[in-house]
């Protein structure tokens, strides 16, 4: 049995409250002694409505954020133990996809800026030089359908699906290992979600890829995940295989959820 | 039969813009008759939202403007009204709710007080809403409507009603904002709703809660409504009738089992394909390639012809009209009826 | 999936023109800014030419002529002629450049001083934040001119010394708003994609959070001239700002008001100037704040 690439283990998170000029808010606890184990190469998934504590996870993969109390392994390595240059490191090689296509590009820099930005950071450890990015860039691009003509242009001058795209070209830019996918398409049109689902397939198998995707679109994490984490309110409440979950949800919120997914279909 | 609650009838309209005038509604055909839900789906940009916004005349002009068409509701022509007869019906006859539930309510007011206003300003066209004695004193008509929005609240399915009335918006979930602005726009007793992507923004098991809040409402008041939104999975659950908008079009409509089980159009099979089912192998989904026509100079003949795989020469010539291929179910595709032989075949 | 490749992206031309030609276009909706931009236009003209143009250039540069003191505007001098018979029209053109330099230099220095305080307190927040800030609202409590005067009067006049002793009492505005502005950008959604890069906190706020807090400042820039340069006449005014015989707004009309009543045009010229300036730069604020930055127009 090969090492998970990530292990979240027993992980909280308490915020404190706020001190006001009508005394102390209440504490909120965002996380409550979460585990999760996510295996290299599998597509893992993260199911929560608002205020279930998935951002808060999500920023503390990313160290953006230190949990409470708990332990977040990247291959078998406390991010808490880390240095900085190690944490920056780890940085290449963990990165992410937001939700907001329109919001996550700097609209003041070019695509190429953008792209390369990852190689400009991590120049120590990747050692591209000037021209060899911008090769590197018009890869990325052609990999995720676009072009080196889209180079020298801006952010608006894309639609939202050509946007996610510069965003996946970008997290891909450090060569990463996992790939956290915030509500990915979850801005996009259904025709254009699906072009970018498929090209996430499509570099998970060319570039063996571990995704961590996180989502409330249940239809979405069934076609793209192999097995799912439901939170809720900060707790774990059910895990395992995607079929069976969808199947036959154990726990009475998860049956609530998988009955309350609006499926194309007529109902009888 | 009785007459349709509303019938819009070639409704063409444009919008100006720094780039020119976009043609953004074109031909539009909807009838809704009481007792109806019918669903208004497509992708960002196809004029959804500006048909719902157009029946009440909610659009600014300019830029907006109607170049041909009539928009019936209850047999008047809102086109043709004076503005003032618009806006006598905003509220009344015609209510609307709208995606964004923190952003209709006023956060300075409580809740009460919102609902109570717009009781009084509805009872000033129905009196018989408040249930009060005609010649009732200022005092009497306030506490009739505030019994009402306390009953209205109930009936939208908001626990303890009477204490919720002292409450601001702050203090209401998302879902329990969206009840409160059904419940707004339920007050002046209107015939037709129109909701707009009334559940984008909240959670997918309280959506569910407002999907059937507002089928309830339909079957206990046997009113019309209009539901737009993106999503086929809302409308295959909710509606009774659906119209799926491409481009300023509505290119396929009819009863929701039929559109959903045979659909006619190349546009909303392309659209159904690139929604993941329970069946959809991993890397099978269909995306649909190219992008929305520019609606400044829109493609000739069928708008969808440059990204459909059915396409033939005759296709650009002219805008293909609405077939009618049986049981209510119409197909704005010139290929509509040998596809269908094709697939009886 | 390649398909998207040849798709053209819903702009065909180049961004940058592309972008211009519809900042224009907007700018272009509104009558009063053009009105702005062309008095703008005017001032600037005369703040590089005005001294070459000016009718009788020996007097601008201090020659007098007693024999025609007071005269009415005539032909031969439009706004007429001062206590010294120096022709008016010729020491307002050439006072333009002194008046709309020192009043740039002085919103120039007040930027970036402020935009650095700013931007500072907003980026690292925290006591520094609150040092940085608290030190900010100190200045704002001493009356600006009175600030100006007291530096002025320590530094001696002068115009270098007048420019620093302004822009030392300007700069909080701009401290305020870069930091404001600094705080909100921090949250976007693009700053926390460069933090979850790995980006350095220098690359993260020069690279992405400065070039997007742009817009604000210069829309402040434009507003505050006219009143940069209505606050160096007033120094001028009361004397502790350049010195005659160099021509400057605010000294030209200190001069001309104890003939006021009965010579009028010594004191309209200038006076007609300042109003211009303040009011061409304003109106081009305005036009700016609604091509760059339209959010701030509620």
């Amino acid at each position: 049995m090969p090492e998970p690439i990530l292990v979240i283990d027993n992980v909280s998170k308490v915020y404190p409250g706020r001190r006001g000029m009508f005394g102390r808010s209440a504490e909120v606890q965002a996380l409550k002694g979460i585990s999760i184990a996510v295996d290299r190469g599998e597509s893992f998934g993260l199911v929560g409505e608002s205020g279930s504590g998935k951002t808060t996870l999500t920023r503390s993969i990313l160290h953006l954020e230190q949990p409470t109390s708990g332990r977040i392994l990247f291959e078998g390595r406390d991010l808490a133990t880390l240095s900085g240059a190690e944490l920056r490191r780890l940085r290449a090689r963990v990165q992410i996809v937001f939700q907001d296509p329109y919001a996550s590009l700097n609209p003041r820099m070019t695509v190429q800026d953008i792209v390369t930005e990852p190689m400009v950071v991590h120049q120590d450890v990747l050692g591209l030089g000037g021209r060899q990015r911008t090769e590197r860039a018009a890869e990325l691009l052609s990999l995720v359908g676009l072009g080196p003509q889209h180079l020298r242009r801006y952010p608006h001058e894309f639609s939202g699906g050509q946007r996610q795209r510069i965003c996946i070209a970008r997290a891909l830019a450090s060569g990463p290992e996992l790939l956290l996918l915030d509500e990915p398409t979850s801005a996009l049109d259904v025709s254009v979600q699906a072009q970018v689902l498929n090209l996430l397939c499509d570099l998970q198998d060319r570039l063996g890829l571990t995704y961590f995707f996180i989502s409330h679109d249940l239809a979405v994490v069934r076609y793209l995940c192999s097995r799912v984490a439901l939170i809720y309110r900060g707790e774990l409440v059910e895990e395992g295989e995607t079929g069976r979950i969808f199947d036959a949800p154990e726990t009475e919120y998860a049956q609530m959820l998988i009955g309350a997914m609006p499926e194309v279909s007529v109902p009888r | 039969m009785d007459a349709p609650l509303l019938a819009i009838r070639d409704l063409h309209l444009t919008m100006s813009s720094f780039d020119g005038e976009a043609h953004v509604l074109n031909g539009i055909e909807l009838t809704v008759r009481r007792g109806e839900i019918w669903g208004l789906v497509g992708e960002s940009g196809c004029g959804k939202s500006l048909t719902g916004l157009s029946i009440s005349r909610l659009l600014p002009s300019p830029p907006a403007r109607y170049l041909r068409g009539e928009i019936r509701f209850e047999g008047r022509d809102m086109l043709k009204l004076p503005i003032s007869a618009v806006v006598a019906l905003r509220g009344k006859k015609i209510g609307m709710i709208f995606q964004d539930p923190t952003t209709n309510l006023n956060p300075a007011y409580r809740i009460g007080e919102q609902l109570v206003d717009v009781a009084l300003a509805a009872a000033s066209h129905d009196p018989t809403i408040l249930d009060c004695p005609p010649r009732a004193g200022r005092r009497e008509r306030k506490r009739a409507a505030r019994r009402l929005a306390a009953a209205m609240l109930d009936r939208v399915g908001i626990p303890n009603p009477e204490a919720r009335l002292d409450n601001y918006p702050h203090e209401f979930s998302g879902g329990m904002r969206q009840r409160v602005l059904i419940a707004m726009a339920l007050i002046g007793r209107p015939d037709l709703l129109i909701a707009d992507e009334p559940t984008t923004a909240l959670d997918v098991s309280v959506q569910a809660q407002i999907l059937k809040l507002l089928k309830g409402t339909v079957a206990d008041h046997d009113i019309g409504v209009i539901l737009i939104t993106h999503n086929l999975g809302v409308v295959a659950q909710t509606c009774t009738n659906v119209a799926v908008m491409y481009a300023g079009n509505i290119v396929e409509s009819g009863p929701v089992a039929e559109v959903i089980e045979r659909p006619a159009h190349p546009y909303t099979r392309a659209l159904m394909a690139a929604i993941p089912t329970k069946e959809t192998r991993r890397g099978a989904l269909q995306g649909l390639g190219g992008t929305v026509p520019n609606l400044i100079a829109p493609p000739p003949g069928c708008r969808f012809a440059p990204r459909c795989p059915l396409t033939i020469p005759a296709c650009t010539r002219a805008l293909p009209p609405a077939v009618d291929i049986g049981a209510g179910h119409t197909a704005a595709c010139i290929r509509v009826e040998e596809e269908r032989a094709a697939v009886h075949a | 999936m390649t398909d998207l490749a040849h798709e053209p992206a819903p702009a065909a031309e180049s961004g940058g023109s592309d972008r211009l030609r519809r900042a224009l276009f907007r700018f272009r909706q509104s009558r009063l800014s053009v009105i702005g931009a062309v008095i703008v236009g005017i001032v600037l003209f005369f703040t590089i030419f005005g001294t070459f143009l000016a009718p009788y250039p020996d007097q601008v540069a201090g020659a007098v002529d007693t024999a025609a003191r007071f005269q009415p505007p005539s032909a031969a001098h439009p706004f007429g002629t001062n206590e010294l018979g120096q022709d008016v029209l010729s020491l307002v053109m050439a006072g333009t450049t002194v008046s709309v330099l020192a009043g740039f230099g002085v919103v120039l220095i007040g930027t970036v001083i402020g935009t650095l305080v700013g931007a500072v307190a907003g980026f690292a927040g925290g006591w520094t934040d609150e040092a940085l800030m608290r030190f900010t609202d100190l200045t704002l409590t001493i009356p600006s001119l009175i600030l100006a005067m007291a530096i002025a009067a320590a530094l001696g006049p002068g115009f270098v010394n007048m420019v620093i002793a302004i822009s030392l009492s300007w700069w909080p505005g701009y401290a305020r708003l870069v930091r404001g502005e600094v705080l909100a950008a921090r949250e976007e959604t693009y700053v926390t994609a460069a933090r979850a890069i790995g980006a350095s906190p220098r690359r993260i706020l020069f690279r992405h959070i400065l070039p997007n807090v742009v817009s604000p400042i210069i829309v402040k820039m434009s507003l505050d001239m006219g009143f940069a340069i209505l606050t160096v006449a007033g120094l001028g005014f009361i004397g502790i700002g350049v010195r005659p015989p160099t021509p400057e707004w605010g000294t030209l009309l200190s001069l001309s008001r104890s003939y006021m009543p009965d010579y009028w045009w010594t004191a309209m010229a200038p006076g007609m100037a300042m109003f211009l300036a303040v009011f061409g730069f304003n109106l081009l604020g305005d036009g700016l704040r609604d091509v760059l930055d339209p959010k701030a127009r509620r």
